[in-house]
């Protein structure tokens, strides 16, 4: 394990959320909020100090293997989650650390998961930087990191760390270098935040709202700027949103293929059409569910279904109903959309379409088999044959799935909550979404939960955005042992 | 530049490294998975499976839109077809690997015909490679620049011998012959000397010399001269036809072995003048019933680099006075040192050279690209040759006067085939061939890019 090269890795990455802070410390001292500005002040020079300490350690070594790719990864989620999460604290907009944490976690991982129950009294540098957090943890720090700089003395170590952060059960390049293929994501992720919020800005809303919710609909996170979520915007505004958070939802690589004008083979693409028939039949059928509770305004109904299937599906966590209220068909349709997921290589979680879709196929591939024994029949996708090395994976990762999710339930089940608040709390963390139902619904929030829970839930959510593997692998013993005591 | 590979195997992963390394954007197409995969975690290249002859296949990893294709694969008809189909969607530059002997004596018609910008053949190189070590056995390797009038030569310095604690001024005094020491192999650290560096036993020395001036070069600097009169080589491999041809035609006596009865037949259809015989060449009793101890070289060619290795080590320890090793794994560099192995060929490193050379040509912008390129000491050190034209900056100027970038060097310079070893009160003309050495830390594909700055009146590119 190169250790001093992990160190100096989180040691930029510091510098980089660093720089990202100073936008909101300027908000905060424009706006005259005094106790926001030197929370941020005071974090922003500790990172510094930090990144500047830990940068004397020089690696003898430069190059990268696939466990320093791991590790380097969910140590530096964790590690930056404490510094995001020290403005809130120091300027006691959230007063318990632990919320500060489940706050920052959740904005990293693009959960959306909230414990404050009056959103609108936080300053709104505080908002911004709540809402930033989504933008910067969607595409990832790391990923950041190597579109900007060169990590290492060999090229190639930057796509054990791209392998890492980036979701779906194969993560591909779409150009040669790593280091092009992350300023590809970036720019085509920037590109799309910004036509998000010139779009907004036309339909009246204000440049602050307008770009915090850009923000959260970018990084498929949910933080909302009001405790109404985005129930109150004109229905162009939700619209749009709605149309945002599903195209955030699509694989990147399909835009980097409209890049190249091979639209041909961009929408012959089956994960994307898989996620755009789950997202059109789920419409309609939340729609016809709720048309009598919008009696005489069908339009309302359609646009409400849409948003809140866009919302879950892409696990963003946006509202503009209390879908909680809705019949118990659509309830129970919207959890199950909350597992599904958005694509890969997407900003979304879940467990992703292509996982879904890999396991609907394999699961008819058996099924066939058992009938004729000696068939030789691969599982496809786009036409190829899927390895048997992703399939393994993707059937390991289900595996690991449902073990934590039930872990999860059974241990938060100690806070007394309903079982259904429990069951869809711990969904919408390991998925990245935010609301679930009851308690936890689109009104309500994880305030009520002990502080054992919300630090459980908060692994919850980093295990989610990492694909589960790199927090596992911090848990192995010998991932931390140098190669000659492994063997030993 | 947009450069697609065909075919990942030995010498398509080297290949895909050093251009990578180069700074091109390399796509990898194999229709084997394991072999992508390691490409794929070792080197920061985009990896295709599927057949890459087939037209769909070459349209999704852009080759109509890259600047150069290489097909390296196993099959020459493949490779062939490769090139092709990419003609025909539109990549200008074709490279396509033939060794078959068979379709090698038509490859330039081949060339025109199918519209191949240049046809390699890695065995071939390396036969000829070896086939010049071995009329000058001096030397561990020969590098010919400026069509052959000027080489680079490496040299082992012994202990105690003549050369053992020589400062590099006071050389010329010593040997009475002027050379140019360019680098220095110390360990497996490599250095581009200044005069005041004093030269050690073991080290190794490439020397620039006109290649009419060798001979002499052996006699003043004390070096052990044989000539090579019968050569024995261990493997029936395609160089070792090669090999076997060449040596036959000057007038060497060769002995193969091979231990397949079935290449063995082949081979003595195809070699009328060699020896070949059908005898386990691993098997040291067999070597020595052959005449290991009588004859004046020995290479070894089989497929197997330890087995070469073995084999050379024992060959050395007969004192046979010329030992060629072939080695495929350039990765060994280090403990080969060690094993007393000092002449080593590695085929697909000289394959790489070749296509480096010309990918670089390809990028120049003046017109003065490079001609010859050279890599030496483990890839660390590289000799380019270039020839200067109108576009060159300091026609002219003495050497001293010119400020050049560090760790670089004016190794040769030929003007009208005169071949000059240059010092600081030469210069060049148009219209010369200019070698220079270098460390492979930079790249260089113009003439104009070794000097510091451009010169006074001149825009910089």
């Amino acid at each position: 394990m190169n250790y001093r090269m992990i160190i100096r890795l989180l040691s930029v990455s510091l510098r980089i959320v660093a720089a990202f802070m100073l936008p909101a410390l300027l908000l905060s001292l424009s706006n005259g909020e005094n106790a926001s500005a030197w929370a941020f002040a005071i974090t922003i020079a500790l990172m510094f100090l930090l990144s500047t300490i830990t940068c004397i350690c020089k690696p003898r070594k430069t190059s990268l293997y696939m466990r320093e790719g791991f590790v380097v990864v969910a140590v530096a989620w964790i590690v930056l989650s404490v510094p995001g999460a020290l403005p809130f604290f120091f300027s006691r907009c959230i007063p318990s650390f632990v919320d500060c944490l489940f706050e920052t976690i959740s904005g990293f991982t693009t959960t959306g998961a909230s414990i404050l129950n009056d959103v609108e009294a936080l300053p709104m540098g505080m908002l911004y930087w709540r809402s930033f957090t989504h933008w910067l943890g969607g595409m990832g720090v790391l990923v950041f990191l190597l579109a900007v700089s060169t990590i290492s003395g060999n090229a190639n170590d930057a796509l054990f760390i791209m392998r890492a952060e980036s979701p779906g059960p194969q993560v591909s390049k779409l150009v040669p270098r790593t280091m092009q293929t992350a300023r590809l994501l970036y720019t085509i992720y920037i590109g799309m935040t910004i036509l998000q919020t010139v779009l907004m800005l036309f339909g009246g809303m204000s440049l602050f709202d307008a770009v915090t919710t850009a923000f959260g609909t970018a990084g498929t996170g949910g933080f909302g700027i009001r405790n109404d979520s985005l129930a109150s915007y004109s229905p162009y505004i939700q619209w749009v949103v709605t149309i945002f958070m599903a195209l955030f939802g699509v694989n990147f690589g399909i835009y980097y293929l409209f890049l190249m004008r091979s639209f041909k083979r961009a929408f012959r693409d089956e994960e994307l059409r898989f996620y755009f028939s789950v997202i059109l039949a789920s419409i309609l059928i939340i729609t016809l569910n709720i048309l009598p509770q919008f009696d005489g305004h069908p339009e309302d109904a359609i646009r409400h279904a849409a948003f809140q299937v866009v919302s879950i599906i892409t696990t963003t966590g946006f509202s503009t109903a209390n879908f909680d209220l809705w019949p118990q068909l659509c309830r129970t349709l919207l959890l199950l959309l909350m597992i599904i997921g958005a694509c890969a290589s997407s900003t979304g979680g879940g467990m992703k379409c292509s996982r879904v879709l890999i396991l609907l196929k394999s699961l008819r591939v058996e099924n066939d088999k058992l009938l004729h024994p000696h068939m030789v029949k691969p599982v496809r996708m786009d036409g190829k044959p899927v390895g048997e090395d992703t399939l393994h994976g993707v059937y390991a990762f289900l595996m690991a799935y449902c073990v934590i999710s039930l872990a999860s339930v059974l241990l938060i089940s100690l806070d007394e909550l309903s079982f259904e608040t429990n069951l869809s709390a711990v969904l919408a963390c390991l998925n990245n979404i935010g609301p679930g139902l009851h308690l936890v619904g689109p009104m309500g929030n994880y305030s009520m939960f002990s502080d054992g829970s919300k630090l459980l839930l908060s692994l919850d959510m980093l295990i989610g955005r990492l694909e589960i593997f790199p927090i596992f692998m911090l848990l192995m013993p010998h991932i931390w042992k140098r190669a000659r005591d492994y063997r030993a | 530049m947009k450069i697609v590979v065909i075919g990942d195997g030995k010498v398509g992963f080297t290949l895909t490294r050093a251009l990578s390394q180069e700074g091109h954007d390399l796509v990898v197409i194999d229709n084997q998975k394991n072999a992508l995969t390691i490409a794929e975690d070792r080197l920061d290249v985009l990896v295709m499976e599927g057949n890459g002859a087939s037209a769909s296949v070459q349209k999704e990893a852009g080759v109509d839109t890259s600047d150069l294709l290489i097909a390296v694969t196993s099959a020459d008809e493949t490779n062939l077809v490769c090139c092709m189909v990419a003609r025909k969607l539109g990549c200008k530059h074709t490279i396509a690997r033939i060794r078959n002997p068979e379709y090698n004596e038509a490859q330039y018609l081949l060339r025109d015909e199918l519209g191949l910008s240049m046809t390699v053949n890695p065995e071939r190189i390396a036969a000829r490679e070896i086939f010049g070590l071995l009329q000058l056995p001096s030397f561990l390797r020969r590098d010919a620049y400026a069509k052959g009038r000027a080489e680079i030569v490496g040299i082992p310095v012994r202990t105690g011998g003549k050369l053992d604690g020589i400062a590099l001024v006071e050389l010329y005094k010593t040997l009475k012959v002027r050379v140019l020491v360019c680098a220095v192999k110390r360990g497996s650290k490599v250095i581009i000397p200044d005069g005041s560096f004093v030269l050690k036993g073991e080290d190794h020395i490439y020397v620039t010399a006109p290649t009419g001036d060798l001979l002499t070069l052996v006699k003043v600097m004390g070096l052990d001269r044989v000539k090579i009169r019968s050569v024995m080589i261990v493997g029936g491999s395609r160089i070792a036809y090669y090999l076997a041809q060449m040596l036959s035609e000057a007038g060497i006596q060769v002995k193969l072995l091979e231990s397949n009865m079935a290449r063995c037949e082949t081979l003595s259809a195809m070699l009328p003048d060699a020896m070949v015989v059908n005898a386990d060449g691993t098997f040291f009793p067999t070597l020595l019933a052959e005449g290991l101890e009588e004859t004046d070289a020995m290479v070894t060619l089989t497929n197997l680099d330890e087995m070469n290795l073995v084999i050379s080590m024992y060959a050395n320890h007969l004192h046979v006075p010329k030992v060629v090793t072939k080695i495929n794994r350039t990765e060994y560099g280090e403990i080969l040192d060690d094993s007393g192995a000092e002449c080593v060929i590695s085929p697909r490193q000289l394959v790489c050279n070749d296509i480096l050379r010309y990918v670089r040509a390809m990028q120049n912008r003046s017109g003065a690209g490079v001609v010859a390129l050279h890599r030496m000491v483990d890839d660390q050190v590289e000799a380019m040759e270039f020839r200067a034209n109108s576009e060159s900056w300091y026609c002219g100027v003495p050497l001293h006067d010119i400020s050049l970038k560090p760790n670089v060097l004016v190794a040769v310079i030929s003007h009208h085939g005169n071949v000059i070893v240059p010092r600081g009160a030469d210069s060049f003309a148009e219209g010369d061939s200019v070698v220079i050495v270098t460390t492979t830390e930079r790249r260089f594909d113009d003439l104009n890019d070794i000097f510091a700055e451009p010169p006074q009146g001149t825009k910089g590119v």
